[in-house]
């Protein structure tokens, strides 16, 4: 069913697309960094209500920065089945005699690693504007856990592009899925902040846990659990990758 | 030397098919085979199911019904099998223009399961009969119309495919462009022995590539056969008049003449075939004048395909539709 060479082949033509597209890399860490560098030292010195007096600002904002690079990266890597279509390059993948499914998966493979790439960069980038983190292994585990953050967002970008036709449909999925689950995700203040039906969908939202988990292995304060968190972005990254991969088998190549 | 031709063993074969978008027929019930190292041409205008049985046929889409084999297996129930025997030219590119040509033929080539050295081997070979070799390493998005076009028959090449489907391979290039693909398609044929299944709108591409061409018009086949045979059918030649006058006792009179093998009429045009036209024309005019029709001009020349078409289907292929008043001709005869 699943066939690893060509996930690795769909996989290598994602990497090779990223690193040639170098405006298309700079342009989507762009967003994520102006917020950190101006929400970070605009708000730095302020007591926002919810957040523990033990850490400052920046660093309750790292996190959720963080995640929402990974928010919009791998969002945008699962809808590149839409360029795709759009320039006829998924005719030619889709008419090969590979299972389907693991073309979804060499795209949620390619579709993973590149927004872990900007995940990690922003990371680097926020040690240098001084940010800490706890340790060498809670590095290492937030990594591990940003992959499955990945592997949510892309799975869902995939998911939809599988079902859309062409590209007018594209900015509405940003303006009314990307920018609320953003907001609803405590990236820049703590969900207990928001009203209490507000708050009730930021519960479905899995970035919500992204950057709670995140928050919990790099600052050590959390929302919820760090268990409770790593089992939710399992949960919710092994349903999506199964939906979508779902969804992706039956659409139609043209 | 001629080419080999297998009558025997058919590379598709299609019985029946039928295919419907939410109540639009776009293929009508066609039939057809095709024998293994034919070149095979589906002619007909733009909207006339070409595009749609070559997807059917090459698995992306499912018919409405009917049955058809590609390379002996059930287009339907053996998928994967049929798409390890075809090769496809789609009619819109298809290449990952941020790739190299040689990065896109590589990835062909591995989803197709073939192992490394021997793809770095076969890609060699199929650059080479396209002429790319000295641009292999340039992305595709630098690439001419004509190299794409070439890069992608290089593509449809590498995993040695029994069928090769080409969908208006030659569409948007310019004459000379279009001259060298067709060159290179003719030469493939020979040398390769691949089936292969066109489709067109351009008469002359048809004429000059198939060995034989199915005429499709609105979803069915109205005349298949080769070109020569298509262009006999008509029996002779075409002569046209442009005359002035109420026509309908001259036309009666030319129904009456053995010789005039067809007859069409379109408001004062009158499209007529017959052997040795040139000695023929005399008579028509003598017999015009008794008519007290009135001759602006004559036209004559040897039956090509667009005739064929324009019989068949009483249009002209490139008639767009709504295009002013639709030109159908109105009295169509023919005898044999």
């Amino acid at each position: 069913m699943v066939d690893f060479k060509v996930v690795y082949i769909l996989w290598l033509r994602e990497m090779k697309r990223f690193f040639r597209a170098k405006s298309r890399v700079f342009g989507t860490m762009a967003m994520p960094l102006l917020f950190l560098v101006f929400l970070g030292f605009g708000f730095g010195r302020m007591n926002v209500p919810g957040i523990s007096r033990d850490i400052d600002y920046m660093s309750f904002l790292v996190p959720g920065i963080i995640g929402m690079s990974l928010l919009f990266t791998s969002t945008f890597a699962g809808l590149s089945v839409i360029w795709d279509r759009e320039f006829g390059f998924l005719k030619e993948i889709m008419v090969a005699p590979v299972s389907r499914v693991s073309i979804a998966l060499g795209r949620i493979a390619g579709g993973i690693s590149t927004s872990l790439l900007q995940g990690v960069s922003i990371l680097l980038i926020s040690l240098l504007l001084g940010f800490k983190i706890k340790g060498f292994f809670p590095f290492i585990f937030s990594i591990i856990f940003m992959t499955l953050v990945s592997a949510t967002f892309v799975a869902i970008g995939l998911g939809i592009a599988s079902q859309m036709k062409d590209v007018h449909g594209f900015s509405l999925i940003i303006n009314f899925l990307i920018f609320p689950l953003f907001f609803l995700s405590g990236a820049l203040y703590p969900i207990k902040n928001l009203p209490k039906i507000v708050r009730s969908f930021s519960y479905i939202d899995p970035l919500t846990y992204g950057v709670d988990g995140l928050r919990g292995f790099l600052v050590g304060e959390s929302h919820f659990s760090l268990f409770f968190n790593v089992l939710a972005i399992s949960v919710f990254s092994f349903l999506t990758v199964i939906i979508s991969a779902f969804l992706f088998e039956r659409s139609e190549a043209i | 030397m001629d080419k080999i031709i297998n009558k025997h063993m058919h590379a598709i074969r299609v019985e029946e098919l039928l295919k419907k978008f939410n109540g639009f027929t776009a293929v009508d019930r066609i039939s057809f085979d095709v024998s293994y190292g034919e070149l095979f041409g589906l002619l007909g205008p733009n909207g006339a199911g070409k595009t749609t049985t070559i997807n059917i046929l090459s698995t992306l889409l499912k018919p409405t019904s009917g049955y058809a084999e590609v390379a002996g297996f059930d287009i339907r129930k053996r998928r994967d099998e049929v798409r390890r025997s075809i090769g496809i030219v789609f009619q819109d590119p298809t290449l990952d223009t941020k790739l190299t040509g040689k990065e896109n033929l590589l990835f062909h080539a591995m989803l197709y399961g073939i192992k490394k050295e021997e793809a770095e081997k076969r890609m060699k070979e199929v650059l080479e009969l396209v002429e790319l070799e000295d641009r292999a390493d340039t992305l595709v998005e630098k690439y001419s119309g004509g190299m794409k076009r070439r890069l992608e028959i290089a593509r449809g090449l590498i995993h040695r495919p029994k069928v090769l489907f080409l969908d208006e391979p030659t569409l948007g290039l310019d004459a000379q462009t279009r001259r060298r693909i067709w060159d290179y398609i003719k030469k493939l044929n020979k040398e390769t022995e691949i089936t292969m299944i066109l489709t067109t709108h351009y008469m002359e591409e048809a004429d000059y590539l198939c060995d034989r061409i199915a005429i499709i018009d609105h979803g069915k086949i109205v005349a298949i056969d080769n070109p020569t045979n298509l262009k006999n059918m008509l029996g002779g030649d075409v002569v046209i008049l442009e005359i002035e006058g109420d026509a309908n006792q001259y036309i009666e009179k030319l129904k009456e003449l053995k010789w005039v093998k067809s007859l069409m009429v379109q408001n004062g045009i009158l499209r007529m075939s017959m052997e040795m036209g040139e000695r023929k024309i005399p008579n028509l005019v003598n017999l015009a004048e008794k008519s007290g029709v009135k001759i602006n001009s004559v036209n004559l020349h040897k039956p090509s395909l667009e005739d064929v078409f324009l019989f068949f289907t009483g249009r002209k292929i490139r008639d767009e539709e709504g295009e002013g008043e639709r030109r159908e001709w109105t009295i169509r005869e023919m005898r044999r």
